[in-house]
């Protein structure tokens, strides 16, 4: 076993540089790539970078830029993805995935050094966005981009980025409210106070009448203000003819108000204005704490972030040229080159198609194509470039119909209860009765107390407290959650984790990891000290294939090759120990197709004669097994996978039984898979990573969609899990019921208050004073009650440290 | 007595310019990235010469950036 510390770390990404250490200026890097990268930045005197957190950068991926970066230079999709352009001056703002610390910062607003050309830039890092300035005639677009891309910072173009509509707006509306909440809390205090002391009458009647002037002018702004929402939301809720929690915050607002105006003009007492902007004050903290979500990160994606915003079109002479993707028609020719998207279904008509539909329907191996045969739209090609004839708009490809099919179901329907609907209802109706009944008998005894007793019942009733505890109880464990790599759009999804009992899984890229794979040797023509000439080759290339093998094969010290080549997408060729070696694809190795094509074979000859084969299989994730076995004691478990049943057997173990797996399921499968266990009255929760999974997963009662890359593109979903971190899901599902019991137990908690407060109202003994005690101290303690008990439990469930990237 | 109705006109009025400038502080954007700001105070300032490279230029653009 190696010791962490004798590790060596790329001074640039901090990963372990294993056996290939670059050394540039002294320092040890781990690849090529984060090499240049400070080599860029140490040229250009920005080597402060470093600075300002250990290994600041991440590990440079795909150096090739290529012609990919082409369409930048078309002027209509500049035109799209400029903010604006003037006088030779651009401005433009990129989403920027790796933007991850405060070197990314540093590095991103000193720009300028790296280009002259760039004036000025500034970094959003909640949004990981940047916008730049720069001046047109020193820079064009395309430089800019591929200057960000050669410092491992490349943005993420997609169609969406380029469609305007699409772009929000920031809500600022929760600080306002607050901040007019916040002033009037403390003036209304400030006037409300001498009341509360006994100070001889004529004082008292001088500041009863003067204070409680000013306590109703700023009381108007804040519940009419402030509390705004309350009103609205519980108007909207009566129109659906559904009680929400506002309903009686708005009724308590009212009465809080109207009372206080009344006892102020008629000088019959102080008020409860106190009481009124305390209360909204609270309520708005609860308001902005549930607004704070991952901005980064995006949960409703559909086809266009996914899809170029541009394609490459060859037209009748033969010549290349850029077109922006909403102008593709039918008929047109067009070229799609290595790792590039299939943007609409079509017929190939040149080359030859190895087509990666893994993140569209599931499938683990490449799909070949031959001339003349009909590719749809979605997959990625693999390999050398390949011409293809459009037959259908980008719109009407089977893929983007996929997309648009759901959308008549918007409204889903689950199959419970959220627990606040139902104590907001009986709630809500208790007091209601309670304020009747007490005012009837008030009537009876003393009518000119009736009314006063009525609006004190609704005074206290007011659920300040209860509405605290959603929002910070769950929006606790959401952003417990966040520390370890899960994401929840917002915090009702932690109580959505906690109703399910049935969950559904896919298998390609959830239960399997996409770019990792496990070889078996399947057959070998060769003695078995011959391994370490294989091993030896595969050792120079870090693609995930050559790994796996190297891993495969027994441990012998390396032989020097000379004449290594890598083809990308084909295999590995190399001369070790005094022979020829190839390792790759069977047109690669043997120069022609396998009869029968064995599922992910990886071929191997020496000397030009074929030497035998590997089997490639996907790796299953860590702690896949564990997962498994844990969840299956408590929850009813299902396979869902699009592709084919050879795993049926290793995997049969973890679910109850062959009627819950199904292979070979396309994207509408699952989907009603999902609505046919809905119907059975399951809760179900829908883990996916693909394309295929979309429907399925905004089906479900939760979807999860599983992510290497959390910032890159993942299907609309509830949540996203960080992919490292799928071993821990039995603990979150744990933990959201954990939470679940924290939310009932400050529920009681909150009762209790209220019903301390009723006994006062009933009796007709509350007095501003008790009010004003009563009501900030209940939601302040609820508070700390549940931040303590969610930061107790996380430690329970180890889940207090933090962990993600 | 009156002095004190006075008083609390000034005291108000005090109590209003610090909303006025919460407003402000809001609508120019301070709450919108608050893990940036706080690194950023921390960066170094330019050395001069650079300073002197940075076009002028970069000024005014910043009132446009703000919006």
């Amino acid at each position: 076993m190696i010791n962490k510390e004798e590790l060596t770390r790329c001074y640039h990404c901090g990963e372990d540089c294993r056996s290939n250490i670059i050394l540039f200026e002294e320092k040890p890097f781990c690849c090529s790539g984060c090499e240049m990268v400070y080599e860029i930045l140490s040229s250009n005197d920005s080597c402060e970078y470093y600075k300002f957190s250990d290994h600041p950068g991440l590990k440079y991926s795909s150096a090739e830029l290529g012609k990919r970066y082409d369409f930048l230079d078309n002027d209509e999709i500049k035109r799209e993805i400029l903010d604006f352009s003037d006088d030779g001056v651009s401005r433009v703002k990129f989403f920027i995935p790796n933007v991850h610390c405060s070197s990314c910062i540093w590095l991103l607003e000193n720009l300028r050094r790296l280009h002259p050309g760039i004036i000025q830039s500034a970094v959003q890092f909640t949004k990981k966005e940047a916008t730049f300035i720069f001046r047109d005639s020193e820079i064009s677009l395309r430089g800019l981009v591929e200057l960000l891309a050669s410092i491992n910072y490349a943005p993420y173009i997609s169609l969406e980025s380029v469609d305007k509509s699409s772009k929000q707006k920031v809500n600022r509306g929760v600080y306002y409210r607050l901040g007019v909440a916040g002033f009037c809390f403390g003036n209304i205090m400030l006037f409300s106070f001498p009341s509360y002391l006994a100070i001889d009458d004529s004082v008292e009647q001088f500041i009863r009448q003067n204070f409680g002037i000013l306590n109703i002018i700023l009381g108007i702004p804040v519940a009419f203000y402030s509390g705004s929402g309350f009103f609205i939301s519980a108007y909207r809720g009566l129109k659906k003819r559904f009680i929400s929690i506002d309903l009686p915050i708005a009724i308590g607002i009212l009465a809080l108000f109207f009372r206080s105006v009344y006892e102020i003009v008629s000088g019959t007492g102080s008020g409860f204005m106190d009481s009124l902007a305390g209360l909204l004050f609270f309520l708005l903290i609860g308001k902005w704490y549930q607004s704070l979500t991952y901005q980064a990160l995006s949960f409703e994606r559909d086809y266009r972030s996914y899809f170029p915003v541009a394609v490459t079109l060859i037209s009748e002479q033969g010549e290349e040229s850029i077109l922006p993707l909403k102008h593709l028609k039918a008929g047109m020719r067009i070229l799609v080159r290595n790792n590039e998207l299939i943007p609409a279904d079509a017929i190939l008509i040149r080359g030859e198609g190895t087509i990666d539909y893994s993140f569209v329907s599931g499938e683990s191996n490449p799909v070949i194509k031959s001339e003349g045969q009909r590719i749809y739209a979605g997959g990625k090609q693999i390999g050398s470039a390949i011409e293809l004839l459009i037959e259908k708009e980008v719109t009407q490809s089977k893929l983007t119909e996929l997309w648009n099919q759901k959308h008549g179901s918007e409204e889903r329907q689950n199959n419970w209860e959220s627990l606040m609907d139902v104590i907001s209802r009986y709630f809500t109706a208790v007091v209601l009765l309670l304020a009747l009944v007490t005012g009837i008998l008030w009537w009876f005894t003393d009518p000119s107390k009736a009314a006063l007793v009525v609006t004190s019942i609704l005074i206290v009733a007011c659920p300040c407290a209860l509405a605290m505890t959603l929002p910070f109880s769950f929006g606790g464990a959401m952003r417990v959650f966040g520390r370890n790599g899960f994401y929840v759009k917002r915090s009702s999804v932690v109580e959505s984790l906690s109703q399910i009992n049935t969950i559904v899984l896919d298998k390609t890229g959830t239960l399997t990891k996409s770019q990792d794979f496990d070889a078996n040797l399947g057959h070998l023509e060769l003695a078995n000290d011959s391994y370490n000439l294989i091993r030896s080759l595969a050792r120079h290339s870090t693609h995930p294939v050559s790994v796996a093998v190297c891993q495969a094969l027994p441990y012998a010290t390396a032989l020097a090759v000379t004449g290594f080549i890598e083809h990308p997408s084909k295999g590995l060729e190399g001369t070790v120990g005094g022979h020829q070696i190839k390792l790759g694809s069977d047109e690669f190795v043997l120069g022609r197709r396998t009869a029968e094509p064995v599922a992910g074979s990886l071929y191997i000859s020496v000397d030009g004669k074929p030497a035998g084969y590997f089997i490639l299989n996907h790796k299953y994730r860590e702690g896949m097994r564990e997962v498994l076995t844990s969840l299956g004691h408590r929850y009813e478990l299902h396979l869902l996978s699009g592709d084919n049943d050879a795993e049926l057997s290793a995997l049969l173990q973890f679910f109850p039984s062959k009627d819950h797996m199904n292979f070979e399921q396309s994207p509408a499968d699952k989907l009603n898979y999902i609505n046919k266990l809905k119907a059975e009255g399951k809760r179900v929760m829908m883990i996916g990573d693909g394309l295929n999974d979309a429907g399925a997963l905004t089906e479900s009662d939760c979807g999860i969609s599983i992510a290497d890359d959390v910032y890159h593109f993942s299907p609309s979903c509830d949540a996203i899990l960080e992919s490292r971190q799928f071993m821990k899901l039995a603990t979150f599902l744990q933990f959201s019921k954990t939470s679940r019991r924290i939310v009932m137990m400050s529920i009681l908690f909150s009762f209790f208050y209220n019903l301390i407060g009723l006994s006062f109202a009933v009796s007709g003994n509350l007095t501003p004073i008790v009010s004003a005690i009563l009501m900030p101290l209940s939601s302040v303690s609820v508070i700390t009650l549940i931040t303590l008990t969610i930061y107790i439990a996380s430690v329970r469930a180890k889940l207090n440290k933090e962990d993600s990237v | 007595m009156n002095v004190i109705l006075v008083l609390v006109g000034f005291s108000l009025l005090v109590a209003l310019l610090g909303l006025g400038a919460f407003f402000w502080s809001v609508r120019s954007g301070q709450y919108d990235d608050p893990y940036g700001s706080s690194v950023r105070m921390l960066f170094d300032d330019e050395r001069p010469e650079q300073a002197e490279a940075a076009n002028p230029v970069a000024n005014e653009t910043t009132k446009s950036n703000q919006l």
